[in-house]
């Protein structure tokens, strides 16, 4: 399969992948939409799971004859509390490989797998085994018909190496090859490996700033609800004690961590080995297959910049560090760019207290700029647009070249620019673009919680509300200034939302003659220029 | 969407949600053998006999090595090859002849096969040479065995329990 025929798939798959999404963001709202949470939601299962966990630990028995009987009598004996957590436990352990695998597939299809993004990839695919493992290892632990036939294949599928000198599966002969210190070892897997998964996972979000590793709580409690019904409703059991001697019966099979078992019987141990490993290998290659050109990474510009740290606070990939100033300034710092982690986002520039247009420099240039779309071009563009706003209710679209495509909009009352992020706009644009004759002004980019760069159109949000800095200095009166999140394809819904902020600019205007002619409260001692 | 209508399409999701947990997690059913098949596990992890006979160093030969190392017996490090056949019911059913493990060929030869057939009675006949010196099988055992749906024989070797075995 060539490149092209991938990635036109891809496509085909994501255009699908918005649908579903989309669907679901009319049902949750775009920001509990659980399927911008996928990575959050596996961090709250293996909470889940790891709870639940103390509790089977500290009830598990774990000699040969007690290992089946232990976990059993919770189910059969204390239902009402060593059976729901062992249900919660074992329905934990699925979601959390779900979640994790549709998280996998998500990424994929969102293209978010090269470049500065290579690391979370490539860590992520990684931790996949160790999921897998702690799974495994975790249902050989009830010892029970099931557990027998997964340590047994598993055994055969690792003999197929020819690395054991003895190989696993005689371990499984029979009743006398199993002893007490079999499952002393699984114990030690089933918690070992965890905890390795909790380190790569530290390891996985190293690039990443403000990770989300907890889900909105009422995404949490929705979540966490769900699981409980299913365990009150369809309590896991163990099913017939293992009898090595006996080949078992039909299996209540999980097929989400066992699925390559039964495939390994319709096939071979080695096309087992050939399909997880090419798998593998092949996710790990994705990041080197030949993709688009790396977009340009931010610029500093010494001069212009204060050391105020606020680029720092704001990139979403932790791809600025602050050094001390060259200009020798005792505590005064510089940013610095890592270019290997910088996303090229644009949202170091929107926060940059330097990228505000009301300054008297003839040529603007901001403390960290992009270079590709350099803020003082921005107010260059957006003076000639003000200029040739015709009518009275003339309109400012600031937009993102990831969410709705904003030069669809049509009017010749109507100026549009499409940044890289909505996270670059920098909040005194929208004033001076009041001030230079907009009668309103509308933000758009990607929907709540599914920005491309992760914050960008969480921090344009707050910097308008005015809880985050570089903010607004004062909100427009009435409905001059209006946010509309929306996707790229939701050109139409961005269309009623501009047609929408003219019609209200025409009303507000028939009813008060000029109720906008200064929409920033005066208090500002700001001039605008140009 | 009304917040009562986003109430229930929530709900329903979540429960579609857990629905696919729950019957993923035990669902469908995977019966590993038919309900008529019984299986026969061959495995042994056996050192074969050294490839040649031990012999008597000289005193000329002891001379030269260090101190330390005169021992008076020469043996080789490579042990044999094992060879295994199994007959089923009078027809040849298996054949493998195992190298033994290690660099120098000197650890255990070991063999695991499966084979799953009908339940029922059966005259086996397995066959074991664990020395290269000998032709022919120096191990033998023929037998009737009646096996029932879904029992697991284990044929292994043991030689303090007699060579090969049946469990």
């Amino acid at each position: 399969m060539n490149i092209n025929v991938l990635s036109s798939t891809r496509n085909g798959a994501l255009l699908a992948y918005h649908r579903i999404e989309h669907g679901f963001d009319k049902v949750f709202g775009a920001a509990l939409n659980p399927w911008r949470h996928l990575g959050a939601l596996a961090f709250l299962f293996f909470w889940i799971i790891a709870v639940t966990g103390l509790y089977l630990y500290a009830v598990l028995d774990t000699s040969v004859d007690g290992v089946y009987r232990s976990i059993n009598w919770l189910s059969r004996e204390q239902w009402y509390l060593g059976g729901v957590l062992r249900s919660l436990h074992r329905y934990a352990a699925d979601a959390f490989l779900l979640v994790t695998l549709l998280h996998l597939l998500r990424e994929f299809l969102l293209g978010r797998y090269t470049g500065f993004r290579h690391f979370s990839w490539l860590t992520g695919v990684a931790l996949l085994w160790f999921i897998y493992i702690s799974g495994v290892v975790g249902i050989w632990l009830r010892w029970d018909q099931l557990a027998q036939f997964s340590a047994a294949t598993t055994a055969e599928w690792l003999d197929a190496l020819p690395v054991f000198a003895t190989p696993l599966i005689r371990n499984f002969l029979s009743a006398n090859a199993v002893s007490d210190r079999l499952f002393s070892l699984f114990v030690f897997v089933h918690i070992g490996v965890p905890l390795l998964l909790i380190f790569g996972l530290w390891f996985h979000l190293q690039r990443i700033s403000r990770a989300e590793v907890f889900p909105p709580p009422a995404l949490a409690a929705g979540s966490l609800l769900a699981l409980l019904a299913l365990s009150l409703a369809l309590p896991v059991v163990s099913q017939a004690a293992a009898d090595l001697s006996l080949v078992p019966g039909p299996l209540a099979l999980d097929w989400f961590y066992l699925f390559w078992q039964p495939l390994m019987y319709a096939t071979s141990a080695a096309a087992v080995w050939a399909f997880l490993t090419g798998a593998t290998l092949l996710l790990f290659a994705l990041p080197a297959l030949p993709h688009g050109a790396a977009a340009p990474v931010a610029e500093v510009h010494p001069e212009n910049c204060n050391g105020c740290r606020r680029c720092f606070e704001d990139c979403p990939y932790t791809a600025i560090v602050m050094v001390p100033h060259p200009g020798g300034i005792p505590g005064r710092q510089l940013a610095q760019v890592i270019p290997d982690l910088c996303a090229g986002c644009g949202i170091c520039a929107g926060s940059c207290p330097s990228s505000t247009p009301f300054r008297s420099t003839a040529e603007l240039v901001t403390g960290i700029d992009m270079p590709q779309m350099p803020i003082g071009r921005l107010r260059r563009s957006l003076d000639r647009g003000l200029a040739q706003l015709e009518g009275k209710n003339g309109m400012v679209v600031f937009g993102c070249d990831q969410g709705a495509n904003v030069s669809s909009l049509a009017g010749k009352d109507l100026a549009s620019f499409s940044l890289i992020c909505t996270g670059m706009l920098p909040p005194s644009f929208i004033e001076y673009a009041l001030r230079g004759g907009a009668a309103g002004v509308l933000v758009t980019g990607c929907r709540a919680g599914g920005c491309a760069f992760r914050l960008g159109n969480r921090w344009a949000e707050e910097r308008l509300a005015g809880s985050r800095v570089p903010h607004l200095r004062a909100r427009p009166p009435g409905n001059v200034l209006r946010l509309a999140w929306a996707d790229r394809g939701e050109e139409a819904e961005l269309a009623a939302a501009v047609d929408d902020l003219r019609q209200s600019l025409a009303a507000e205007r028939l009813h008060n003659k000029d109720p906008i002619a200064d929409p920033i409260v005066p208090s500002t001692k700001m001039t605008a220029h140009g | 969407m009304a917040r009562p209508i986003s109430w229930i399409g929530q709900a329903l999701l979540y429960g579609l949600f857990a629905l696919i947990i729950g019957y993923f997690s035990s669902s469908p059913p995977y019966r590993h053998l038919p309900a008529d098949q019984a299986l026969i596990k061959l495995s042994f992890s056996h050192e074969g006999k050294l490839v040649s006979a031990c012999r008597q160093r000289t005193a000329e030969e002891l001379a030269k090595l260090a101190p330390n190392m005169r021992a008076p017996m020469d043996c080789p490090r490579e042990r044999s090859p094992v060879t295994v056949e199994i007959d089923l019911d009078g027809a040849p059913a298996y054949r493998h002849v195992a190298t033994p493990s290690g660099l120098s060929r000197d650890g255990p030869s070991t063999v695991y096969h499966r084979f799953a057939l009908l339940a029922g009675e059966h005259r086996l006949a397995i066959r074991l040479n664990d020395d290269a010196r000998t032709s022919g099988f120096n191990y033998r055992r023929e037998e009737m065995v009646t096996l029932k749906p879904g029992k697991v024989l284990v044929i292994d070797f043991n030689q303090e329990a007699g060579g090969i075995t049946l469990k």
